[in-house]
């Protein structure tokens, strides 16, 4: 008993002296002030070496009204894996229907992604700001919690006039963001949908100029004692939703013409 | 009796011995091991067991705890003995939200439990203006506390003892960083998804801020180290906000 419990604190000592080394290490490379603290490079001038990505699909602009689609995760970055289904591909089939959709109304889209290629975060940035987009779209894929998430950047909203740096820039479009949510929301909502609405810190999205929303879809339905959940990847679920997506955002642009 | 066996009577008499005081020597070495191991489990903040000791006091605290359904945080009130030091206080409380996720009726279910929460180290919190505003001495100073203040060029005023640089820390009563250790199995077992990476990141703030409201921040590690995101999503680059987690965003009826 006695030598089990010395044995046991000795064994705490060590381990809690080697956890002390790894936090010098990982404490020495935190740096301050991430969320408000500027530290990096101007949004207009973006990464120093931009990774190779795949050419995103540009249709001809009539109306200078882009709405950007960023099929979130692909490539090496699967994302969720929910059963046998990957998010990356649920994301670019949601992308897809919705680009057709938008292009059919004569919308401009830009998508991040056409296939399954991998697109660091940072690069999907930096084709929604080349865009000048009016909307900016980042779709992800859940199985948890039921119907629609949307999410707007939790950067606390700054003015658009300063130079925002580039891992902050949506900052400053995040007024802009919380009324293009509005708008999707009311869509949804239309549509029969259930939404729930938040904030989050998301990479890609925090770098965004331009109304920037995280839509994430889950199940719809499916939840304790209700009917079966909806599957992610049912085409008709998926045509739902972009159905709304496409009605919200005809709306945004209509919203976007009134002076 | 043979002369061969009075000899060997002999040595078996002189082993007898020989055994006996050994088994003494090493009863007196292992008491002074437990002993010692004893003070500096005392002593030391960070090496306190995730079981709060027997003669911890019961103490009210409060969970945020994460839903799913609708993207909200509710509180929960709960009794339990809690230790004095913050930053053991800090982890048995999330110790206790992160076991409430692992129950398999939880609200937001994420496996792993209290074993999740590796330590929560208490620093001055950052001046996010620009220069950290550590110029203060660290306070609460644990020996690995202090390593990491020392890491970041901070001057250490350690006592030694742990009561009593609570005390002190509790008379200065600056605003406080949290920094959470999660293990890397919790990680790597959590939901991927936006929601329910926020969710988590955002109850841990909140139930860090209703308990320890000094704590204004709260920044991530994954083993020690520092990780992009929590499971493809959350980003754990940043500094987070305790006020980032207060306002829980509307839900549709
Ligand atoms: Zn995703």
């Amino acid at each position: 008993m006695l030598d089990r419990l010395a044995i046991r604190s000795f064994c705490n000592q060590v381990v809690s002296g080697a956890v002390a080394a790894a936090f010098i290490v990982a404490a020495a490379g935190l740096k301050p002030g991430c969320l408000i603290a500027q530290e990096t490079a101007p949004a207009q001038q973006p990464i120093p070496a931009p990774p190779a990505a795949p050419r995103p699909a540009t249709l001809p602009a009539a109306p200078r009204f882009v709405v950007v689609l960023d099929a979130a995760h692909g490539g090496d970055d699967g994302g969720g894996k929910f059963g046998s289904l990957l998010e990356k591909d649920l994301t670019l089939a949601l992308s897809v229907r919705l680009r057709s959709l938008l292009a059919a109304r004569g919308i401009a889209v830009v998508t991040t992604r056409e296939s399954d290629a991998s697109v660091v975060p940072e690069r999907r940035a930096e084709i929604a700001n080349h865009a000048a987009a009016r909307a900016c779209l980042s779709i992800h894929a859940t199985q948890t919690g039921s119907g629609v998430h949307m999410f707007v950047s939790s950067l606390p909203p700054q003015d658009p006039a300063r130079i925002a740096a580039w891992k902050t820039a949506q900052s400053a479009w995040v007024t802009r963001s919380l009324a293009l949510e509005g708008v999707l929301n009311s869509a949804l909502l239309q549509a029969g949908m259930n939404v729930t609405l938040g904030r989050t810190a998301l990479s890609s999205l925090d770098s965004m100029v331009c109304p920037a929303v995280a839509f994430e879809f889950a199940p719809a339905g499916g939840q304790k004692g209700e009917k079966p959940a909806t599957s992610l990847d049912d085409p008709a679920y998926q045509a739902q939703l972009a159905e709304a997506l496409a009605a919200g955002l005809l709306a945004w642009q209509a919203e976007a013409r009134q002076p | 009796m043979s002369p061969a066996m009075s000899i060997v009577r002999r040595i078996q008499t002189w082993l007898f011995i020989l055994l006996l005081v050994a088994s003494a020597a090493m009863g007196v070495v292992l008491w002074q091991l437990r002993e010692r191991a004893h003070q500096r489990l005392l002593a030391g903040q960070d090496s306190a067991p995730t079981q709060a000791p027997v003669v911890s006091p019961e103490e009210r605290a409060t969970l945020m705890v994460a839903n799913d359904a609708d993207s909200s945080m509710q509180p929960r009130e709960l009794t339990l003995p809690l230790p004095q030091d913050d930053g053991s206080r800090a982890r048995v409380i999330l110790g206790k939200l992160l076991d409430l996720y692992a129950l398999p009726d939880a609200t937001h279910p994420v496996p792993g439990g209290a074993a999740s929460i590796g330590q929560v180290f208490l620093l001055p919190a950052e001046n996010l203006n620009g220069s950290p505003a550590a110029s203060a001495p660290a306070r609460n100073a644990g020996p690995a506390e202090a390593s990491i203040a020392a890491a970041r060029g901070v001057s250490v005023a350690n006592s030694g003892a742990g009561q009593k640089n609570t005390a002190a820390a509790a008379q200065d009563g600056g605003p406080e960083l949290a920094v959470v250790n999660l293990s890397s199995a919790f990680v790597a077992s959590h939901p991927s998804g936006i929601e329910a990476e926020t969710l988590t990141v955002l109850s841990i703030c909140a139930t860090l801020h209703a308990n320890l409201p000094r704590v204004t921040q709260v920044r991530f590690l994954v083993d020690g180290q520092a990780r992009d995101t929590l499971a493809g999503h959350a980003d754990l680059t940043r500094t987070y906000l305790a006020s980032d987690a207060m306002p829980t965003e509307g839900t549709n009826p």
